[in-house]
């Protein structure tokens, strides 16, 4: 009996020393030739695998990996929670010595700024937030515009005064200013439709993400938009046999036709540019908004069940918008209770859509909770 | 041929030391293993995992932080556990205690002098607790009702209306939506030492101390101890169960709630989402391991602290999913939890023929 002990316990051990070498193997040649590697780490809210927010935003990074080649060396950590922890995680890479880190949620950026402070010679990039620092930018795109686009494809899916139903984040500018731009495409083309909102405060929870989007179905939506990280709404849809507007990615590659469309994130470029800079030593800091004519916001393919006249239709809306002759929050622009916000012939200002905290007609709901 | 477990009669000393060694090792070789099926060398891991924890003074201030709640809800709940009273409600005495500091810092700083704003926060977060843990113990002492769901439950009433008030009510005017309170006021920030750590440490420590000497230099000590081993004869012998339940309980909630006091007012400076983040849980590991002693409590929320900070190292440095990190943490604990069996107990093997003893 204790003879077999013995040997069971020597195996244990003999086992692992026996298999590692190559597992080692692969470690040591992710070591090997770093001095001189230009080290970005990325810090995810999510998974890479959520096909949605941080799916898009891990192709920006790997689209450093490809572009900057050897130059560079990039590394991600998923799943950090917005709040006290993040700091550490943040302060952890820029002691290794990594040169750039990306925060890419909204609620990085207090524990970012503090971090940044402490390490002046660590380049900061910020998603989505509004405090910048010597060495910290913030980076984001006016993904209103694709919004809008989409929003122009959802009031033709569904009948005249129709209702839609949005399942959201966090009641903050970003997604208000979405469901906003949405909203008017919606009822562009469907005057009397309206978008119900349902607030699920997580931006990465697929459980909670598809009983929002339940819900809405239940209410007699007949349509699913979203402002998630997760293709989960559009499942919940699909299952239902109802159509959806995807967001984030490209979600009808990964749902199916029922996703008819999905405004999307393109970071690469912008990653690859600033990484670049700050390789050059040229890097300032900045807060970048690009557009649809930048490319860093675009709207996907469209589903085969969207019709050419719709096609046709949105095409002129975003060649409008990308030669500048238009945007989405051009006056007239009316609020919840039907009073002007935005006067006709007036454009409402940057720094008015960052802060956004009103809905437009047409939006059921209520930014309080 | 049957197993059975057999209670020792005696438990050994070498037992005491040789189970946890064990356990340990046996932890490691078969987090090993798993390693070894994800192609990540473990030795290295393992090194990185203690580097990232306790390589370096600034590492290890991160497990500090993490370890001072731990000691406080550790010590707390070891207290409930010491009566056999299952108070699964750390994390809702946290939370509230936390809230109820918030509620200072934001609203009483303009009426009370500097100084005390601070002191105020913290005593009001152990009163708060004191009280949410004081609900299941009133419950249970007077109408008998069970304790382990009722205080379970609670944890959900508290979190929720913690997030009622960042969400809603508390909600920072300037912070353009986003979930959280404002920035407390600079008087009710707890100081901190050196990195995030701060003197909640030496508090925590000290109260672990004096936690010893009243469970085993006083009557009050006495009676906790003989109500949870055997409430009959404490009965006999003169001793108020229902007043000893409920005093060590309000004691239990005020140690989670000074530790939801300290996360506000020296981590996070606001109330925000990240303050339920499972410490009121893993304190019941830590009581267990710690077998119930404030003064291993210290040490084994240290151990605990450095398996949470140096869980992110699997991800951040060795490459490896999220999932890992918290699959490392459990496969580590799992055996040592195991382990403590053997302390008590033995395993016997039974054939037909003989009556073999094993291990």
């Amino acid at each position: 009996m204790k003879k077999a002990l013995v040997v069971f316990i020597a195996v244990l051990f003999i086992l692992p020393v026996a298999l590692f070498a190559g597992g080692a193997k692969e470690q040591g040649a992710a070591a090997s030739g770093g001095a001189e590697k230009f080290k970005v780490a990325f810090i995810y809210i999510g998974l890479p695998g959520d096909l949605g927010w941080t799916f898009e935003q891990d192709q920006g990074r790997k689209m450093i990996e490809e572009q900057l080649g050897d130059k560079v060396e990039t590394t991600f950590v998923e799943n950090v929670p917005e709040g006290p922890d993040a700091s550490r995680i943040i302060r952890q890479y820029a002691q290794k010595g990594y040169n750039m880190i990306f925060a890419t949620s909204f609620g990085y950026m207090d524990p970012m700024v503090e971090v940044a402070a402490e390490f002046p010679n660590v380049y900061f990039e910020h998603c989505s937030g509004y405090k910048t620092a010597d060495n910290m930018a913030t980076y984001f795109g006016r993904m209103y515009q694709a919004r809008y686009l989409s929003g122009l494809v959802a009031g033709k899916a569904i009948g005249q005064g129709e209702s839609i139903g949005y399942v959201a984040a966090f009641p903050i500018p970003e997604v208000v200013r979405g469901i906003n731009a949405f909203t008017i495409g919606v009822r562009k083309v469907n005057p009397t439709a309206t978008v119900k909102v349902v607030w699920t405060n997580t931006w990465y929870d697929p459980v909670k993400e598809r009983e929002a989007a339940v819900a809405l179905l239940d209410s007699g939506v007949k349509l699913i938009a979203q402002h998630q990280d997760t293709t989960e709404p559009q499942k919940a849809a699909q299952e239902r046999g109802l159509v959806s507007v995807g967001y984030d990615s490209d979600m009808g590659k990964f749902v199916g036709d029922s996703v008819l469309v999905s405004p999307k994130w393109h970071w690469g470029s912008y990653f690859v540019k600033t990484v670049q800079d700050a390789i050059n030593g040229t890097w300032k800091t900045h807060s970048y908004w690009g557009g649809l004519k930048d490319g860093v916001v675009q709207l996907s393919d469209f589903s085969p069940k969207v019709s050419q006249e719709v096609k046709d239709l949105v095409g002129a809306e975003q060649k409008k918008i990308i030669d500048g002759s238009w945007d989405v929050f051009w006056g007239p622009v009316k609020g919840q209770d039907g009073k002007v916000v935005v006067a006709d012939g007036s454009k409402m200002a940057d720094g008015d859509m960052l802060g956004m905290n009103f809905l437009v007609e047409g939006v059921v709901g209520s930014l309080g909770n | 041929m049957r197993l059975v477990f057999e209670k020792r009669n005696s438990v050994s000393k070498k037992a005491i030391i040789l189970v946890p060694v064990v356990s340990f090792l046996v932890s490691l070789i078969l987090t090993g293993i798993l390693l070894i099926i994800f192609r990540t060398n473990p030795f290295v891991t393992y090194a990185s995992m203690f580097v990232g924890a306790f390589g370096s003074w600034i590492n290890f201030t991160e497990t500090l932080v993490k370890a001072i709640p731990l000691m406080l809800t550790g010590i707390g709940v070891g207290l409930a556990f010491r009566l056999r009273f299952w108070n699964i409600g750390a994390e809702g005495q946290l939370v509230f205690g936390g809230v109820a500091a918030t509620w200072v810092a934001l609203f009483w700083s303009n009426f009370l002098p500097p100084f005390l704003v601070l002191p105020t926060a913290i005593l009001m977060g152990i009163i708060a607790g004191a009280l949410w843990a004081g609900i299941p113990a009133f419950l249970k002492v007077y109408l008998k009702v069970d304790e382990t769901l009722v205080s379970l439950m609670l944890n959900y009433v508290a979190i929720l209306t913690a997030q009622g008030l960042y969400y809603g009510a508390w909600i920072d005017p300037n912070g353009m939506g986003f979930p959280g309170t404002k920035l407390f006021p600079k008087a009710a920030w707890l100081p901190r030492f050196s990195g995030r750590a701060h003197v909640g440490l030496f508090i925590a420590i000290l109260l672990g101390l004096v936690m010893w000497v009243v469970l085993n230099r006083t009557k009050w000590g006495f009676e906790v101890k003989m109500s949870g081993h055997n409430p009959r004869a404490a009965r006999v012998m003169g001793v108020n169960i229902g007043k000893t339940i409920i005093t060590a309980i309000l004691v239990s909630g005020a140690f989670s709630g000074m530790a939801g006091a300290f996360e506000v007012t020296a981590i996070s400076h606001r109330l925000q989402q990240g303050l339920a983040i499972g410490y009121g849980y893993t304190a019941i590991i830590v009581a267990w391991m710690a077998q119930l002693n404030p003064i291993a409590s210290l040490f084994v929320a240290v151990l605990m602290a450095g398996l949470l900070v140096g869980g992110d190292q699997v991800q951040m440095m060795m490459g490896l999913p999220a999932a890992m990190g918290i699959v490392l943490q459990g496969m580590i604990l799992f055996p040592m939890l195991a382990g403590s069996l053997f302390t008590d107990y033995r395993l016997k093997i039974i054939t037909k023929s003989t009556k073999e003893e094993a291990v």
